[in-house]
């Protein structure tokens, strides 16, 4: 076990792993979505309270699930790097912190949009929009701070500690906004998702969600693939697939 | 291992003391931005007392952040962080100290003067208890999450930029609990949920800032 | 046989992308001086900062008195002292009291202090602010410092920087003293260090 994990934290054999998951994930992918969207834009039934704009949940629920889920893989992997030292961990954090950025600003863009015909406003102080806000300035705070430290072994580490101070924070800040939303909220206001839902709106939801997931995953291997070529410009394996043009 | 920490604490009080501006600008500070609210917002005296909880823990939040950029900069700037780093006494005890000292020296005025405060937006004299109690548990909670921030920050040259950035999203559970007590006072509830959370902060931040002061000291003293 | 104190196997350090330690192993035993040449930039003070666990190896193991750093820390630290580019003296402070802040067990008392200070032949008022010291003045404070730290190992960067003849004279005693003491001192200059009585060994880094 030990031995497979340290031959897959080989920057080299990670790299090559990657060369050959990528497209198969790639095809995975437009397979999950392309399935996802059509079951839930065009087969899924009508909602009979929210009409046709309750389907923007395909792009919303998955797109927050995404933002907490890479904020985890984000944490995990700068817990292997300070610990254990491992240079793929910081890669993988570093790549995923824009990600986990974007989606966390795709599930507040679509959020906001699904807010207009649901409360009336484009923003309103739901609890999960409100979270969501601070998770986006938690990811912004990590990036700033990884760009703005021009010794990259440094910034690494520098980041990782705050990434971990992040998770801490992160379940806190949640129940914190969760009960400062309780308090301040007339109870009328419908929220965002419903706890019951029918199976036929769940399947489209949840292939979106695993083809989110995988879209991570390529896009994630891809752009560690880039960062390790970058990185390790000057070593030997990286030359010479230069020399053999097989990047 | 008490001896390096009133050592420290000792000299980092003195330093306040001869330099006055460290500790008073802040406390203008605080005063200013809530003399603001009424000449942005008017006059209004049930508006006022309705959002004071809220300006006052706002104010409070920031000013604590204004001394937070200087915490460990001077240090760094003298080479004096060298030592600190070099002390055969845990360098989380010494950072406690630190901490200690920012909250005597920032946190402290601020909540002595709160009630002044309290009194100019028409908050209701009940809630005076309780915006004090909510302070000094918050404030004391605020200057330990803050010096993660400054620890990561201070050997960068325009670190002071991004201290707010990093640390006032996690300055949130703290906002809300905080303002939340004094306004729950205000309004004739009972605030016993309120302090025991903010006080549960509190313990949560003793315990692990200044493991990650620390280790954020080490980092930042590599370059 | 002399105790080996800080032993190195193989370090690698570097700055930035830069590598500017490679593959050096020296052992520092007691009563023994250590000294590092090299011209700017070559890591000098790099390397004395990684000796003072203040900069992570790439490569290589740093032990005190066997047990390897950065885990033996507080007992390395107990025993060693550094003075650095930067003096770490508050400018706000008086010499004494800067000398009386040292983060350890034992604080000095004010003779022991004036003691130093006379030592290290400093010849300004110990009442007043170290910031309106002149650089020379608070070098001889940092040297105080380092005296009164009682540490075994003495690691210290271009300790003439700013001194007179005379200083640096005095400043070639003190460490004179210290060896013969049975202490050890690591230093990095780029002026000579006229010590007659003890072997010099030298590691030379080239950039």
């Amino acid at each position: 076990m030990f031995r497979w994990f340290h031959k897959l934290a080989s920057t080299k054999n990670f790299y090559r792993l990657a060369e050959i998951l990528t497209p198969l994930l790639a095809v995975a992918c437009a397979i999950l979505l392309a399935v996802g969207l059509y079951r839930g834009l065009f087969v899924a039934p009508t909602d009979y309270e929210q009409g046709e704009s309750y389907r923007i949940i395909y792009v919303h629920v998955p797109a927050a699930w995404m933002s907490l889920f890479i904020y985890m893989v984000m944490a995990f992997c700068s817990l292997l790097f300070l610990v254990w030292k491992m240079k793929l961990a910081d890669i993988v954090a570093q790549v995923s912190a824009p990600l986990g950025a974007s989606f966390t600003f795709l599930a507040l863009a679509t959020g906001s949009l699904w807010g207009k015909p649901m409360w009336g406003t484009w923003w309103e102080w739901d609890a999960r929009l409100t979270s969501e806000l601070i998770l986006l300035f938690i990811y912004i705070g990590y990036m700033a701070l990884r760009s703005s430290i021009d010794n990259k072994s440094t910034a690494a580490r520098a980041a990782a500690i705050l990434a971990l101070v992040g998770v801490v924070n992160i379940p806190i800040i949640h129940y914190s906004v969760e009960w400062w939303n309780t308090l301040h909220q007339p109870a009328s206001i419908a929220k965002i998702g419903t706890p019951s839902i029918h199976i036929s709106m769940l399947i489209p939801l949840l292939l979106m969600a695993l083809g989110f997931k995988v879209y991570y995953l390529v896009v994630m291997l891809t752009k560690t693939r880039n960062v390790i070529l970058e990185r390790e410009a000057n070593s030997a394996w990286v030359r010479e697939r230069v020399k053999e043009n097989r990047l | 291992m008490g001896g390096a920490f009133i050592t420290l604490l000792k000299r980092d009080l003195t330093l306040a003391m001869r330099r006055r501006s460290d500790w008073l600008n802040p406390l203008v500070f605080f005063v200013i931005v809530v003399t603001l609210f009424p000449i942005g917002i008017g006059p209004d005296g049930s508006l006022l007392s309705e959002i004071a909880p809220g300006v006052i823990w706002v104010a409070a939040l920031l000013a604590t952040l204004l001394g937070l950029d200087g915490l460990f900069r001077d240090d760094f700037d003298d080479g004096s962080i060298e030592q600190l780093l070099l002390s055969p006494q845990p360098l989380s005890v010494l950072v406690l100290a630190k901490v200690l000292t920012h909250w005597l020296v920032a946190g402290l005025p601020l909540v002595l003067l709160s009630p002044l405060l309290a009194l100019l937006l028409q908050l209701k004299l009940q809630a005076i208890p309780a915006l004090l109690a909510s302070l000094v548990l918050g404030t004391l909670t605020l200057s330990l999450i803050g010096a993660i921030g400054a620890a990561l920050t201070v050997g960068l040259r325009r670190g002071g930029v991004l201290l707010p950035l990093l640390v006032l999203p996690l300055f949130i559970p703290v906002l809300i609990f905080g303002s939340s007590c004094v306004a729950a006072a205000a309004g004739g509830f009972a605030i016993g949920a309120q302090l025991s959370l903010l006080g549960g902060l509190f313990f949560l931040a003793l315990a692990l800032a200044p493991l990650a002061v620390a280790a954020s000291l080490r980092i930042s003293a590599e370059s | 046989m002399t105790e080996a104190l800080l032993q190195a196997k193989d370090i690698c350090v570097s700055r930035g992308e830069l590598t500017l330690i490679e593959n050096k192993s020296f052992t520092i035993s007691a009563g023994m001086l250590f000294q590092l040449q090299g011209d700017n930039g070559s890591g000098k003070t790099t390397l004395l900062r990684a000796m003072c666990s203040l900069i992570p190896l790439d490569k290589g193991e740093i032990s005190w008195r066997g047990k390897l750093l950065p885990a033996a820390r507080e007992d390395y630290f107990a025993e060693m002292c550094f003075a650095g580019h930067a003096d770490g003296l508050k400018g706000d402070l008086t010499a004494i009291e800067n000398l009386q802040c040292t983060l350890t067990d034992h604080t000095a008392t004010r003779a022991e202090c004036e003691y130093a200070l006379e030592e290290t032949g400093f010849t300004g008022r110990s009442d007043l602010a170290c910031k309106v010291l002149s650089a020379g003045q608070r070098r001889r404070v940092v040297l105080a410092r380092v005296l009164l730290s009682k540490a075994v190992l003495w690691i210290l960067d271009e300790p003439l920087t700013a001194l007179d003849a005379h200083g640096r004279a005095l400043v070639g005693g003190l460490i004179e003293q210290h060896v013969s003491a049975g202490g050890s001192v690591v230093y990095s200059t780029h002026q000579a260090l006229e010590i007659s009585s003890h072997p010099v060994q030298t590691l030379a880094l080239t950039s």
